[in-house]
């Protein structure tokens, strides 16, 4: 059934319980840590967990959160995990509301992750905003060559940059924080000097969508990482297909991380609502 | 122990149609899905005879305790089943029941025959939740459009025939009647209930496919009280299900006549939902 060497650790299957361990405020982000005994020691950079909470999921305005929500995990280090979200709806709110001691539901991890990049490359990693979050696993697992290129709307945003390891190269849109530039626009500077690369990621669509172009542009492979609402994670629903050369894909169980030549467009992507 | 149309289950737990992918669990969960199987027996995924790649995106919508999907059938059709998954879901531990759909009557036997004489396929669904191209009425809407759909297939194989109730029906007991009396062996309700959403800022529809089918705890009372219905008028075996997230919602639509119940929406929040329901009444797990 597996097929051999995609980057999937299997996930136990059943919803389990994380004790979480702390919920960081990071600027305008929050950053939850929890202590996932029940799971796997090592998800691959990339996949995600579908979250919820333990209590009171549900119940909020309009009767939300009901469903869980997709999180590629920040990082994963003995048995503890972490999650970077920025609150936007009912279910990053809850989340966002979550104490130490209290538990945090979760089935995971999912997907396929990043893979390696092609060989003789230089690995560019590119994020924006919460898009920020499943690089800093992938810069851990590839050391100080992987170059960082982060693009986020103000300073607050760009205090995620903290996160990684050494000093990554930010762009901001009001210029608060590092250059006022787009992350495209850093990307566009750096395959100019060095077009030996393989591109990695992840952001909103529209960011994602430049990538794209710009790696074809520079013929460099870019493996870029989606979203999509999704109700179960585990392709029993069907619902985050995203349209691809060959058709409707499951982003759950076929991505979320994608080879940019599979797609037409990254911009149908999104999250729910 | 549970029978169902003559086939002994381990217990009554089923999933219903398109909320539970055995083939892609395998993929994110490894063989442990099979060691313990979350149900009782299988429902597939609804097959049609020519492959459909389903609705644009998106395809769901979150409403208050449950969501509305607009998924659209997508599936490898008839022979992308027989000869890809059929296969890999004949390796599950549990009966399969495959769920058909026709878009004509001559589509919907040209299904049940070629499924029928695969003995992998213990029970037939007839997902009659579509219009019929030639008359343009929806099948299951209407108890004479089901009479005439269960009469033209019945012949065509000995396997038992469960048709797949909708809601989405003036009167949906007359309509298990309709089946029962044109020699259905079974009948499982309620598929989803119709319903829409607009999009926050732009007020259009959300859903690439304009409408789709509500479900989850939101539509519960209206799922038992539409089992308890048929089931006062039927003597055939009833499959309930609608919101069903825990043991005591199972334990209701059994004791609303029930033989079986189905788990749906609550699979994609659990994937374990069905042990742990079954678990709760009491029953012994699949395997």
């Amino acid at each position: 059934m597996k097929v051999a060497d995609e980057p999937r650790t299997l996930a136990p299957p059943r919803r389990r319980t994380a004790h979480v361990t702390a919920v960081e405020r990071l600027g305008a982000y929050h950053l939850v840590r929890a202590l996932d005994s029940g799971g796997p020691q090592d998800p691959q950079p990339g996949q995600f967990y579908m979250l919820s909470t333990d209590e009171r999921w549900g119940g909020g305005a309009d009767e939300r959160p009901y469903l869980p929500r997709a999180f590629s995990h920040a990082r994963a280090r003995e048995g503890e995990l972490s999650f970077l979200f920025e609150v936007v709806g009912p279910g990053t709110a809850r989340l966002a509301e979550l104490r130490a001691g209290e538990g945090l539901a979760l089935v995971g991890p999912l997907g396929l992750g990043w893979r390696p990049p092609r060989e003789g490359t230089r690995p560019v990693l590119v994020g924006g905003g919460i898009g920020t979050a499943p690089l800093l696993c992938w810069q851990d697992e590839l050391g100080p060559e992987a170059t960082l290129l982060l693009g986020f709307r103000s300073a607050a945003h760009a205090e995620a940059a903290s996160l990684f390891v050494g000093r990554p190269e930010v762009a901001t849109d009001d210029g608060s924080a590092g250059r006022q530039a787009l992350v495209t626009d850093l990307l566009r500077e750096q395959l100019d000097a060095d077009p030996v690369a393989t591109v990695f990621a992840c952001g909103p669509p529209v960011m994602l969508e430049a990538v794209r172009l710009l790696c074809a542009e520079f013929a460099v492979p870019a493996q870029l990482a989606l979203e999509s609402g999704m109700a179960c994670g585990f392709g029993a629903c069907f619902g985050c297909v995203v349209p691809t050369k060959e058709g409707y894909i499951r982003l759950c169980v076929d991505g979320p991380v994608l080879d940019g030549e599979r797609l037409e467009s990254a911009l149908l992507g999104g999250a729910g609502h | 122990m549970t029978e169902l149309c003559g086939i002994p289950l381990a217990g009554p737990v089923l999933n219903g149609s398109g909320t539970f992918d055995a083939i892609a669990a395998r993929h994110a969960f490894g063989d442990a899905v099979l060691e313990r199987f979350p149900f009782h027996a299988f429902v597939s995924k609804t097959i049609t005879l020519a492959a459909r790649e389903g609705n644009p995106p998106p395809r769901l919508w979150e409403t208050p305790a449950g969501l509305i999907n607009s998924i659209g059938l997508p599936n490898k059709g008839l022979e992308g089943f027989l000869g890809l998954d059929l296969p890999e879901l004949a390796e599950l531990p549990v009966p399969l029941i495959v769920s058909v759909m026709g878009f004509s009557l001559d589509e919907l036997a040209t299904l049940v025959r070629r499924t029928g004489e695969r003995d992998e396929v213990a029970l037939i669904e007839l997902n009659v939740s579509c219009p019929n191209v030639e008359t343009g009425l929806v099948m299951g809407a209407d108890p004479a459009e089901t009479a005439r759909a269960v009469e033209r297939v019945r012949p065509l194989t000995d396997r038992p025939l469960i048709v797949k109730l909708t809601p989405n029906a003036n009167d949906p007991a007359a309509v298990a009647r309709a089946a029962e009396q044109a020699g259905a062996d079974a009948v499982s309700l309620i598929n989803t209930l119709k319903g829409m959403a607009l999009a926050p800022r732009t007020a259009r529809p959300w859903l690439g496919g304009t409408t789709g089918g509500v479900s989850g705890p939101a539509v519960r009372a209206i799922a038992l009280e539409q089992v308890r219905s048929v089931t006062t008028v039927v003597a055939i075996p009833v499959i309930g299900m609608g919101g069903i997230a825990t043991g005591g919602h199972a334990a209701d639509f059994l004791s609303a006549g029930a033989t079986c119940v189905a788990v749906g929406t609550e699979n994609f929040r659990d994937p374990a939902a069905g042990l742990r329901i079954a678990a709760e009444l009491g029953e012994p797990a699949a395997v």
